[in-house]
């Protein structure tokens, strides 16, 4: 077996590089900005290498648990330090340290105060965020889950807007309340298993009463965390006060964790209470995707409709995982990493022409065509892999997660089908109304095109985003058997469910 | 079968040496004066160190002498290990603040020493009697130390407030005592716990004199509803006694409260248990929510300690060997923590004042950023966000609480820790997100700046060295229960 940590090293080599940063010091400010902004772009970029070497190792055929490394951390309470990856952490790892240099590259020169500071948050964030994907102990991995809220909160604090703090605030305890309710769950399952190894987990038969509870639990922080409809209404907030790269990482992996926790804990642990559930999932998908596309149609700020439009999307994602079809649960995945990539371009696209205007009133924009011709061509790409295209990775994940709705229930499918063509109406009212349009403001025409830096930044992007939608394989083939094996846990957990009921039947 | 008869003067010796130190530092102290204040304190922190280095030394398993009134086990070393910790911790924290403050005096450290020296008797009681003795050896002291700035009339106040409160949640102690004396017909823990060993359902007398006792011990921790004097007291007294409250009797009281409850009254559980569950959810509501409209930040802590003392009686609540260990994992973190709270809020200086509300630390992060960020994380680690320290000690005590079926309270406590978060976060607010008005000044402490650094570090690397220490807390908990 493999015997080198290498998740361990792409996990805390961030943390090494912000303990680095930390101790950077020097006469000139200036100095000590570069040389902070350069060495942690040179260690996220280095991550992104190592996480890339670790997919090089990864075999995807095989559904189970991989690189599967274990050290002591409480033994006799049998709670260890436990990583792994499968099909579809995996991706979501490589998503963390693919967005986290890009974020660095787009916060090159908007951050201007407390640079040092800022990187720091930022790599211990990333850590955060790919200790919390790898983790194969539940209470590590709660750990993580809840250590995001640290950094990311500083981050919104103090490099945010003029709301800044009602914003962090908002964040932080909107989350933390829904996560300690799941922390009580795990324990409750930590008590009942006498483990908190997640692959024991997995196998271990709940009683079906203490599964309702658990399974509600959890729901209670990840649809925070989605963030399902009614309790999104932190994210509109968090996104517009947050800076570019707080938005972008925010849109682009911290959303992915309740989708992630969906499909780890509640759909293959407590199969009875999901199957209870179904319909709930399906109303507050529904509700979400219509009404906050609804929404997003008036909005006049960017980062807003955005923000509602991710919510709407993540409707899609809750109503893939819970068809559990197949192709309903690999679309959800798929879905997610796609509007990793796509939102995240996006606010980095409203980042753009914020760094020059400082505003993001759609209205006091229009017919950027004219004088940024090359931004026009990015945001449009982007633009309609969020409206679904076809030969995008937004039509994939979509079109996979209303296949397998429709397997299960037409009704929820049609409505749900209802919000693709809402997202084409209010991505395309907020592209003409930035894009075209008659370019009759003065500081509009002074804009420059993209430079350089921002194009290095969004090529590789837009590179993902064709290559997912053309070719969808490479994705599905290393999500396809972690799901399938999740299904199965899924399904035996059910099996036993029922075995036990008879049982029950037959002694009384 | 220990032999209760046997006078053996070992298991007494770091008590001996201490009270020894004390006059000894007293004579030299009343001989040379006030000037000599530095040097006395030096000298109580050796001794302090000392006594716990012998303490490491101590000789495996349970000792019992004079008679059965004086108990030494693993358990008794640990926790008067961390009273010797928070006791030098504070000391190395006070002795400039006080020069600064002008009330350098050479009483403060012998006092302090005296009252650490009850602590110890406390912790190590066996009978009533030798608690009785302990508790009061601890309080008088401390009655002195809250009025130690004799000319200021908060101070004052603070010290006759506590010293009145103080008496009478002793007089209900010593008559909760003298009751149980009336029907259990002994006075020792250990014939105590034979007694309720024997009979399930203790008589009334028993039940009402255990509650009394139970009242005195609420009142030295500032549980929820014997909590009203700690807010007065922690605003008026001196900062660094304030610090010395906050953390120190805490934790003796604490270690006095596990032994009654679990070794003497161990047998009616049930007795105490329903007590205690009121007791920690209202210290965990009133802790969170009145700490919300605090302005000034010693008043804020006062609040915030009544909180985290109903986090851990939810593990004394569970009655359990888990739950007292959880127990013991929340207090040597909040020892750390709150010393490294109260050694920043010795270093809030402006103008050579000493300021202490919430808006005085307005954008400190942009002039002092590592005093800022030891705040930060010690009051991230107080709100219970992982991977700092503070999440471990909830995560142990809801453990506990969650075995033992006590979901309410569980809950409970969750929820006050969302709320509590609020205040907390609010602290971190003021120093990273709001800009300064006027900046506080640049204190010549190294003491502060010490454990202020040695307890953020701590917050922060609790998570890779937490397991020896629960091993330890562990083995010290197996030796206290099977007594």
């Amino acid at each position: 077996m493999n015997t080198f940590p290498i998740l361990s090293l792409i996990t805390f080599l961030p943390l090494l590089g912000a303990l680095f940063i930390f101790f950077i010091n020097g006469a000139k400010q200036e100095y000590i900005d570069r040389s902070a902004k350069t060495a942690a772009l040179f260690v996220s970029v280095f991550t992104f290498g190592a996480s890339l070497f670790m997919y090089s190792l990864f075999k995807p055929e095989n559904g189970d648990f991989q690189l599967i490394e274990t050290f002591r951390w409480f033994p006799s309470l049998n709670i260890s330090y436990k990583m792994g990856v499968d099909g579809i952490s995996v991706l979501f790892v490589l998503l963390s340290t693919f967005l986290t240099p890009v974020c660095l590259l787009a916060s090159w020169n908007s951050i201007k105060k407390n640079v040092k500071e800022f990187m720091i948050a930022f790599l211990i964030l990333e850590t955060m965020m790919i200790g919390m994907f790898c983790s194969l102990d539940i209470v590590l991995f709660y750990v993580f889950f809840e250590g995001v809220l640290i950094p990311m909160f500083i981050i919104i604090g103090v490099w945010g807007g003029p709301r800044r703090v009602y914003s962090s605030f908002k964040f932080f305890l909107y989350t933390l309340l829904g996560s300690v309710l799941m922390l009580l769950a795990i324990l409750a399952m930590y008590l009942h298993a006498e483990t908190s190894d997640i692959t024991v987990l997995l196998n271990t038969n709940f009683p079906i009463q203490m599964q309702t509870w658990l399974w509600l639990a959890f729901f209670a922080s990840f649809a925070v965390k989605m963030p399902m409809w009614p309790v999104h209404t932190w994210l509109p907030d968090a996104h517009v006060e947050a800076p570019t790269a707080g938005s972008v990482i925010l849109a682009g992996v911290l959303l992915k964790m309740g989708g992630y926790g969906f499909l780890r804990f509640s759909v293959p642990m407590f199969p009875v209470a999901t199957m209870e559930f179904t319909w709930l999932i399906y109303g507050l998908s529904v509700v979400a995707i219509i009404y906050t596309s609804l929404i997003a149609l008036v909005q006049t700020d960017m980062k807003k409709l955005i923000a509602y439009s991710s919510v709407a999307h993540m409707g899609f994602v809750t109503l893939g995982i819970f068809t559990l079809t197949e192709q309903g649960m690999e679309g959800a995945v798929f879905q997610m990493l796609s509007h990793g990539i796509v939102s995240a371009a996006l606010f980095l696209c409203v980042g753009v022409v914020y760094d020059r205007l400082h505003t993001r009133n759609i209205g006091r924009y229009g017919g950027l065509v004219n004088n940024m011709p090359k931004y026009a061509t990015v945001f449009m790409v982007f633009m309609l892999a969020s409206v679904g295209l076809p030969g995008t990775s937004g039509f994939v994940g979509e079109f996979l997660s209303l296949l397998g709705a429709f397997q299960v229930n037409t009704i929820v499918a049609t409505l749900a089908s209802t919000g693709v063509v809402l997202g084409a109406a209010y991505m395309l009212y907020l592209y003409r109304a930035v894009v075209f349009g008659p370019l009759d403001k003065d500081d509009v025409k002074k804009m420059l095109d993209l430079d350089k830096r921002e194009i290095t930044i969004f090529l590789p992007m837009i590179v993902l985003v064709l290559w997912m939608g053309i070719y969808p394989s490479t994705v599905l083939n290393t999500v396809a058997p972690a799901i399938k094996k999740t299904i199965t846990y899924h399904d035996q957990g059910l099996e036993r469910a029922e075995k036990e009921e008879k049982q029950k039947g037959d002694i009384q | 079968m220990i032999d209760l008869q046997t006078f053996n003067i070992i298991p007494v010796m770091p008590e001996i040496i201490m009270a020894l130190m004390g006059m000894v530092l007293l004579i030299f102290a009343v001989s040379q004066g006030n000037k000599s204040y530095r040097i006395v304190s030096w000298y109580v922190v050796l001794t302090c160190i000392t006594v716990g280095a012998i303490l490491l030394r101590f000789p495996q398993g349970v000792s019992i002498t004079f008679g059965g009134m004086f108990v030494t086990e693993p358990f008794a070393v640990f926790m008067k290990l961390l009273v010797l910790a928070g006791a030098s911790l504070v000391l190395l924290m006070s002795i400039t603040y006080m020069q600064r403050e002008k009330i350098a005096r050479f009483e403060y450290p012998i006092l302090i020493l005296f009252s650490t020296l009850g602590m110890m008797v406390m912790l190590s009681a066996n009978d009533l009697i030798s608690l009785y003795m302990g508790l009061e050896l601890q309080s008088l002291p401390l009655y002195v130390l809250a009025a130690f700035n004799r000319d200021n009339l908060k101070s004052s106040e603070a010290g006759l407030k506590y010293f009145v409160l103080g008496a009478l949640s002793s007089g209900l102690l010593l008559y909760g005592c003298s009751m149980v004396y009336g029907f259990a017909g002994t006075t020792n823990f250990i014939g105590l716990a034979e007694v309720f060993a024997l009979e399930a359902t203790p008589v009334a007398g028993v039940v009402v004199g255990l509650v009394f006792i139970l009242v005195g011990l609420l009142f030295k921790i500032s549980a929820v509803p014997f909590h009203m004097w700690s807010p007065d007291v922690y605003e008026g007294a001196p900062s660094s006694v304030t610090a010395f409250f906050a953390v120190v009797p805490k934790i003796a009281a604490i270690g006095l409260l596990i032994r009654v409850s679990m070794s003497a009254f161990g047998g009616i559980a049930e007795q105490w248990q329903q007590v205690l569950m009121l007791v920690a959810m209202g210290s965990m509501i009133v802790g969170s929510m009145a700490a919300i409209v605090q302005t000034n930040i010693k008043r804020l802590m006062a609040y915030s300690s009544i909180g985290h003392m109903g986090y851990a009686l939810i593990g004394l609540t569970a009655a359990s060997s888990a739950g007292v260990q959880g127990l013991l994992v929340y207090m040597m973190i909040y020892m750390f923590t709150t010393a490294g709270v109260f050694a920043i809020i010795l270093l809030m200086v402006r103008k050579n004042m000493q300021v202490e509300t919430i808006d005085d630390l307005a954008g400190l992060a942009q002039y002092k950023p590592l005093m800022a960020l030891c705040m930060a994380v010690l009051m991230f680690s107080m709100a219970g966000i992982p991977p700092l320290a503070g999440f471990f000690g909830k995560l142990f005590v809801f453990q506990a609480a969650m075995a033992e079926g006590m979901y309410t309270l569980a809950i409970v406590g969750v929820l006050t820790s969302v709320i509590a978060a609020y205040y907390y976060l609010r602290i971190i607010k003021v120093m990273y997100f709001d800009s300064a008005t006027e900046q506080l000044d640049n204190v010549e402490d190294s003491g502060s700046n010490f454990v202020m650094r040695a307890s953020a570090f701590f917050a922060v690397v609790f998570i890779t060295i937490a397991w020896p220490i629960v091993e330890a807390i562990h083995y010290a908990v197996d030796s206290l229960l099977f007594l």
